[in-house]
């Protein structure tokens, strides 16, 4: 066992190492960079035997990855924010040929104006792409969910694509101590990939040719029931990998909700922040819990249900916009409470757009408005914005 | 009888192109030249059909279908990871002239300045021949297409991609024409051989795009060269090698009279091509004689 002071991004860099990749294909962008500094210098001393493509922009680097991935080699990237953007059209195509690459996402926003500070609405722009999506709130938790991506994207019945996303700066640039399972014990938790599919001289198949409507129909659906069957693979493995280990990971975190009356959804770094917000509040006699989206592609509605059944208020917080709408988790949690009979009060909450600061205190004042009923229904509740 | 051209079949019969298709029969000499240890890689073109619709495929090769621009990367990527497993076979993008020429150049581009170790063949049929012959940058001069109607012909001439590639400074590149197969296959068979980004550029005729006959297609493809209009050569490591020096050029309204998408060029047209022809084929041969 291994206890290293590492970054976020460093982090990314040795779950990659330690899942032994073989190949990575990667082009720089703030504030990724250290992913794959790291990552390289692990190649080039041998530290890690794969084969590291320096390509020239990031549609390339998801497209070597396609490639690399149909021969059955493990294949890696990191990203970013207009970098993620310029993937777009590669993601569906990893995701449609079924390619379980595995894809760290450094949440940052979009611009114009340049803006390199942490939010979600990269990621969330490219929900419907077909790759599963975690988002992590330690190093510690980048670290693992590198390991655990492989291991249930190469799944029999997931083979999807895996993204994990960690917050710009807050996260990637924030140094944590990182406990690192020693390589064999790592290894009997990840074997290597034995693809099911690849391109073969011994079986010569055509992959991806034209498919009529005949056909086609049938393969979407397929990909939404392996997406669905990740919900229980991604539960499975959480629970190995704790276990192993000893920390165990599900769809999302419950963070002293047992007798909560009020809860906040969060993701990302916000619910580390959330979590010492909950600390004060109880102690000032609030019945508040938290729980915080480790998944947002597949999206656990039956976990949220079971929750939401329990509660009377959620407010969930969201950290994107999708314009013209309300915040990503905010629209996804409302619409699986829906045909409930007993549906909790919810309200969604839209904080720290393009890296603004998120405090404890905005968390306790969020939690205290909505306890008081305060929110609007049916509307954004933007916090912080200066008008 | 010593056969010049390998007999072995890796493409099968009954491929879905038009007739008189430059492509199709590029494709055959090629897997003919290369072998059954060849992985290909098709992006969106007229091969895109040719293959064959699920669940068929007209190749005895693996092949696998990518997005426009991504040929030479998603090749590079199959490639490396073959090396990782231990499996040494060629890799072969295989590309029309707008996923070569357009939107693959930026890939292309970084696949060999890395020198990455795959051979990239373009065939060029001088338009987005698939979508319904539009220009492309490879498209020549004057030449009539769906968007560049007669009134307004192209304006500006053919991309030189071939000198682009030649200055990446790639082992290998190279032109050839269907017309010619014992050349192209001699030109891939050396290629196998060599590490690093090879380029091979075969110009194939498009009956359907160039208002042609299917049975001129050899004709056309063969005039191209002796017009000069499409030279036959290589660069091996920077060293040119004319292959094809026709020792009287023939005029280039030969060539040009036989394609419906030349029919409305004036006299003028058709003297200012060929004096560009001319001084273009010069330039090659001073290239050849100072490299």
């Amino acid at each position: 066992m291994v206890k290293k002071v590492i970054y976020g991004n460093h982090a990314v860099s040795y779950g990659a190492k330690d899942a032994r990749a073989e190949v990575i294909a990667a082009y720089p962008i703030t504030p990724q960079t250290q992913v794959v500094e790291l990552l390289s210098e692990f190649c080039a001393s041998g530290e890690l035997n794969a084969k590291f493509i320096k390509v020239e922009s990031e549609h390339s680097a998801m497209a070597a990855c396609v490639g690399a991935s149909a021969t059955g080699a493990r294949a890696f990237t990191a990203t970013s924010s207009h970098g993620l953007a310029l993937m777009h059209e590669m993601l569906h195509w990893a995701s449609n040929a079924r390619h379980p690459v595995v894809m760290a996402n450094i949440n940052r926003a979009m611009g114009p104006p340049w803006n390199i500070w942490t939010d979600q609405n990269d990621s969330i722009a490219q929900r419907d792409t077909g790759w599963l999506q975690f988002y992590c709130s330690t190093n510690q938790e980048v670290y693992d969910t590198t390991l655990m991506a492989f291991k249930i994207c190469e799944n029999d019945k997931v083979l999807l694509p895996g993204m994990l996303s960690l917050d710009a700066f807050v996260l990637s640039h924030t140094s944590e101590v990182v406990d690192m399972p020693p390589q064999e014990e790592i290894d009997e938790f990840l074997p290597p990939y034995n693809a099911k599919y690849k391109l073969d001289l011994e079986d010569p198949r055509a992959f991806g040719s034209l498919m009529f409507p005949d056909w086609y129909y049938e393969l979407k659906y397929h990909q939404q029931t392996s997406m669905e069957e990740a919900l229980k693979v991604v539960e499975k493995v959480g629970k190995e990998f704790g276990d192993r280990f000893g920390r165990h990971y599900g769809l999302v975190e419950e963070y002293r909700i047992e007798d909560a009356e009020i809860i906040l959804v969060v993701s990302g770094t916000i619910a580390q922040t959330s979590k010492e917000a909950v600390d004060v509040l109880r102690k000032e006699g609030m019945k508040v819990g938290l729980v915080r989206m480790r998944t947002f592609r597949p999206f656990p509605k039956e976990k949220i249900r079971k929750i939401a059944s329990k509660v009377n208020k959620i407010i969930v917080i969201d950290r994107s916009i999708s314009f013209g709408s309300e915040g990503a988790f905010f629209t996804e949690t409302k619409a699986c409470l829906y045909n409930e009979k007993d549906r909790p009060e919810i309200w969604g909450v839209i904080i720290g757009l393009g890296g603004r600061d998120v405090t404890v205190e905005d968390i306790t004042k969020i939690a205290k408005k909505g306890k008081d009923g305060k929110f609007k229904i049916n509307e954004i509740n933007w916090w912080g914005v200066k008008l | 009888m010593k056969l010049t051209i390998p007999e072995e079949e890796l493409m099968y019969e009954g491929t879905v192109d038009c007739q008189g298709c430059g492509a199709s029969l590029a494709m055959r000499y090629a897997l003919k030249a290369l072998g059954k240890k060849t992985f290909v890689v098709i992006p969106a073109c007229c091969w895109s059909i040719i293959a064959g619709p699920f669940p068929y495929s007209s190749l005895q090769v693996p092949l696998y279908h990518t997005a426009f621009e991504t040929a030479a990367i998603v090749s590079s990527g199959i490639k490396a990871g073959l090396e990782m497993k231990g499996i040494d076979a060629t890799v072969m993008a295989w590309a029309g002239d707008g996923g070569t020429f357009d939107i693959g150049i930026q890939a292309l581009s970084g696949v060999a300045e890395r020198n990455d170790d795959i051979l990239y063949v373009c065939y060029d049929n001088e338009a987005y021949m698939n979508t319904g012959i539009q220009r492309s940058s490879a498209t020549p001069f004057k030449a009539w297409t769906t968007t560049t109607p007669r009134k307004y012909p192209k304006a500006r001439p053919k991309k030189d991609i071939d000198e682009i590639l030649v200055a990446h400074e790639v082992p290998y590149v190279a032109t050839a024409s269907v017309s010619y197969p014992e050349d192209f296959i001699k030109k891939l068979q050396k290629a196998k051989e060599i590490k690093g980004t090879r380029f091979i550029h075969v110009l194939a005729p498009c009956p359907t795009g160039w208002r042609s006959l299917p049975e001129h297609t050899i004709k056309l493809a063969r005039l191209a060269v002796q017009t000069c209009i499409f030279p036959i050569y290589e660069v091996e490591n920077g060293k040119y090698k004319i292959n094809i020096k026709p020792k009287n050029p023939k005029p280039v309204d030969e060539y040009l009279k036989l394609q419906g998408r030349f029919r409305h060029l004036t006299e003028k047209d058709i003297k200012d091509i060929q004096e560009i022809t001319i001084k273009k084929w010069k330039k090659l041969l001073r290239k050849e004689e100072f490299s």
